[in-house]
Order: structure tokens, then sequence, then C-alpha cells
């Protein structure tokens, strides 16, 4: 497994993604509310750069006549064929068995961390006084 | 959003032919410079009079971006469709399209009443695939729209467009005014035969005409989706029963977008009742699986994805390796790539024959 940092953290506020180029991998990484994701930029069911897609919850429904959106800003919906994927997880909703986007570990770290630590830095140079994204491939 | 850093890499190690590809209109008034002054001036006036309230909206919602791939839309603006550098960099180029056949839906004519207008609506149509996209691109050949509720100006119009090789085939609506073995079509039929071109349904999501089932309306969209199937099943019975197979017998009609694993189905129904009713349709001569057999291509996407994926193997057994023909549906949002699309087994050869040769040998494209 190795580390790359991926952007200073006030690059990508809430709401923001951002799609990069680590260890020759597409990887989207996203902020949803404070929380990070990131996904192989690759859908497993039809082939899309995934990470186009819209962020979103699942509808879920008790039976005829009833429907709430429930999971809010969790799901990453494929900007073609619409499967739903679970950001946290990679997990497919549509075929949760066979079916699942590669997600990977991503934090937030302080600079001074990684500085002393083993990490590869891409594309940033890294300053002890800003936070960043890392990604663990 | 950041732009991809890698295109997508065709993983087939051969081109393909791509038999549905969505040309769209960048404005409202593209096709005006290609009206004659009179349907320029009729059309400015009045518009156009398909057979529903509203010319332009899609009836049932769709779950994607207005129907299209949610990442098709162009950065210089106009709708998904509408840009033929973008239709290169997403599609063509990175798929390795050899040939892309056009599928022009909008506004071509098929569905609109004014006589006059839809003449010179097909006309217009045809005339801006060639100097919009296939002149521009030769890797794309157009299909001749038609008004094919007249048949005589579909047949003026088929006349008028079928010595140029740019265009490979006739397309009609799945959605006419009278099953498409009516007689009164006929005539369209005679005049593909002669020019030597197939016939491409393609379906259509009017919110007019026919209710889109045979019991009404559909409720959601997902129902209408799937009636693209017995649209094609209809119009497939009509054209074998009503004999049109049999009064020209080297017509070739290519059914897009309907699926064909409901084909194996559709062709036992028939045969099994054939024998019985004979002296009802003493015009055919072979029992209806044979007309389906001989006279009858498929496009793949929507490509069916049973849990169990030897199951279209089977079906494809049953239709025969050479009468599928690759399609993407480019720009619509139910694309399909033909590198992950496709997950069942196939042989090499087999691979050959649906993402590329059938479609050579059918629409004679070099």
């Amino acid at each position: 497994m190795s580390r790359h940092v991926v952007c200073p953290a006030a690059e990508l506020p809430p709401g923001a993604r951002k799609v990069v180029l680590v260890d020759g991998r597409e990887i989207g990484v996203f902020n949803v509310e404070g929380r990070l994701h990131a996904l192989l930029n690759r859908c497993p069911h039809g082939g899309a750069a995934i990470c186009a897609g819209v962020v979103t919850g699942l509808s879920q429904s008790s039976g005829p006549g009833d429907y709430r959106l429930e999971r809010r800003g969790e799901f990453l919906r494929c900007p073609w064929h619409g499967w739903e994927f679970d950001m946290a997880t990679g997990q497919s909703w549509c075929d949760p068995r066979r079916t699942k986007v590669r997600s990977f570990e991503v934090k937030l770290e302080a600079g001074s961390d990684l500085v002393m630590g083993p990490y590869v830095a891409e594309r940033y140079p890294v300053t002890v006084e800003d936070a960043y994204i890392v990604v663990d491939l | 959003m950041n732009a991809p850093f890698i295109e997508q890499k065709a993983r087939q190690t051969f081109a393909v032919v791509d038999c549905d590809i969505h040309p769209a209109h960048r404005t409202p008034g593209e096709l005006l410079p290609y009206l004659e002054p009179r349907w320029r001036e009729h059309y400015e006036t009045h518009g156009v009079h398909v057979r529903q309230a509203l010319p332009s909206a899609l009836m049932y919602p769709r779950m994607m971006a207005g129907g299209m791939r949610a990442d098709s839309l162009p950065e210089k603006g106009g709708p998904a469709g509408s840009d033929l550098d973008l239709l290169r960099k997403q599609h063509l180029d990175p798929v390795d399209v050899e040939f892309g056949l056009l599928m022009a839906l909008s506004k071509g004519g098929m569905e609109e009443r004014n006589p006059g207008l839809a003449a010179a609506l097909s006309r217009a149509t045809n005339d801006w695939q060639i100097d919009r996209w296939v002149r521009e691109e030769p890797r794309l050949r157009a299909g001749i729209v038609v008004p094919q509720e007249f048949p005589e100006a579909a047949v003026a119009e088929i006349e008028r467009c079928a010595g140029d090789r740019r265009y490979v085939q006739i397309m009609l609506s799945s959605r006419p005014s009278d099953p498409l073995g009516h007689r009164r079509y006929w005539p369209i039929y005679e005049a593909a035969e002669r020019a030597g071109l197939p016939i491409g349904l393609h379906p259509v999501g009017y919110n007019g005409g026919h209710p889109s089932t045979g019991s009404g309306w559909p409720t959601f969209y997902l129902q209408e989706h799937y009636v693209f199937v017995a649209c094609m099943e209809a119009l497939a019975s009509s054209l074998i029963i009503e004999g049109v197979f049999e009064r020209f017998p080297k017509l070739k009609v290519v059914l897009v977008e309907g699926g064909f694993g409901w084909a194996p189905a559709l062709a036992w129904r028939m045969d099994k009742h054939f024998e019985k009713f004979r002296k009802e349709v003493p015009h055919l001569k072979r029992r209806p699986s044979e007309y389906l057999r001989e006279h009858i291509w498929w496009t793949t996407q929507p490509i069916e994805e049973p849990a169990q994926s030897r199951h279209i193997v089977e079906i494809i057994d049953w239709i025969g390796w050479d009468r599928l023909l690759y399609s993407s549906d480019y720009p619509h949002w139910d694309y399909d790539n033909p590198s992950f699309a496709f997950k069942f087994p196939m042989t090499e050869a087999q691979r050959r024959m649906i993402f590329r040769d059938n479609a050579m040998a059918l629409y004679r494209l070099a």
C-alpha cells in the first residue's frame, strides 16, 4: 500500500470533487458534507467515467404511494445507466452481490505529519502549516 | 468537475460499426437553411405539427439529463449529440468506430401531419445529415428519413437520395399510423428493394398517436422503455403476416433498439398457429419464423443482461450470430460501450460478426 497526497484540504471544500491521477489511475475524490470518499473513476457495470455522476440519496418505498429519499449524499449515480453506488464502500445498489466500484481509503492529514512520514506526494509540495487530503492505494 | 485525464481506450482488437448514433440540432432553427423558402416560411410561422401536444416534450421524464448521458452535454453549448467534435472525442475515437450510422430522429417528417411539410422536413433532414455530419466526418453514414405516412412522397425522397452511397438505409418510425405491413406502405418497400437499401425501424417516444401499448398509455418511464419491445413485436408480425416479405423477397429490415430476446417466443407462437390458420393467409408460402430469420436483423443496444449470461447465448444461437449488429445509442443515457456492455462469452469469430462484419455486409459499407 502506498499513500499519496492529492491536494491541500482547502482545495476540496464540502460539495467539491476532484478527479486526480494517482499512480497511473484516475481517482475521484469527493467531499460530501465533510466526509471524504475516493473512488476509481470507472463504472464496473458499463465503463463510464463514474465520477462525473450526481451525488444523491436512495429512493425508498414501503409500498405503492409511499416515497422517501433517504441517506442523502451517500450515493453516486453513474452518468450513463444510472447505477447507484454507496460512496463509503463502493458497493452497487443495483447488483450488490456482484458489482462494486473500487474505493480507496482517504483522509485528512496534517502537513507536519506528512513531511515526516513515508508518503508519496502527488503533484503537491507539502508544507507543515496546511492540512492535506491523502489517498491510500 | 475536473476533466478526466485518461480517455477510455477501446479494448477490442478491431474497429467496430455502430448502427445507432443520434445527431441533434444545435439550435431550433438548424434545419431552416435546408428548407425551400416556401416551407421555411411555413415552419417559422406555424412550426411543426407532429401527433403530440408539445412537439419537443418528452412524455416520460427520463432519469438522466433529459434522456442523455449526463457527461454528453457539449461545453460549447447546444444539446447532447449536437457537437461533432465531442462525438469524436467521447465515442468515435476511443471506441474505434470504423463506420457510424446516423439515426436522425428530430423533426425529420416521419410523424409530421402536414404532407407538404413532412416531405420538406425529410429532404432538409437528409441534406443536413450529409452537410453537417457525413461530409465533415467520413466515418459517419446517413439514413434516409422519409415522410412515411405519405408513401408517394416517401418514394420520391428515397429515389432522390438512393444513388448516393453515403445513405445506407431508409429509416421508418416504429409508431406509424397503421401497422407497417399494411399495403399502403408497400410502395416504400418496393423502392427500398429497388434501391438495395435495408429499412431501419427505430422507436420514438411520442405522446400522441396510438397509445404506445395495446392496452393504453404506460404510467412510468420504466414501462415506456419496455414498450419498445411490444411495439417491435407488433411491427415484425405485421410485416411477416401481411405478406411484405413474400411480395418483396429481397427486403431487409433492421429492428433498432427493440431488443432481441423476444424473437424466438414470437416466432414459436406464430408458427404454432400457422398451420391451422393457413386458409386465412394463403399468401404466406412459408412458416412465419422463416421470414423472420431470413429478413430481419437486430441491433444490440440496450443489450439484455440476464443473471445467467448463457441465456443470451442460447437466444443468439437461435436467431443466428450473423443477424446481430452492434449499436451504442450515443448520446442517450442507456449507451452501450462495446468493451463493457456484452457480459456473455463470445468466440473471436462471433465477436467480429456482431461488432463489425454483419453490418459491413448488410449495409455494404466500404
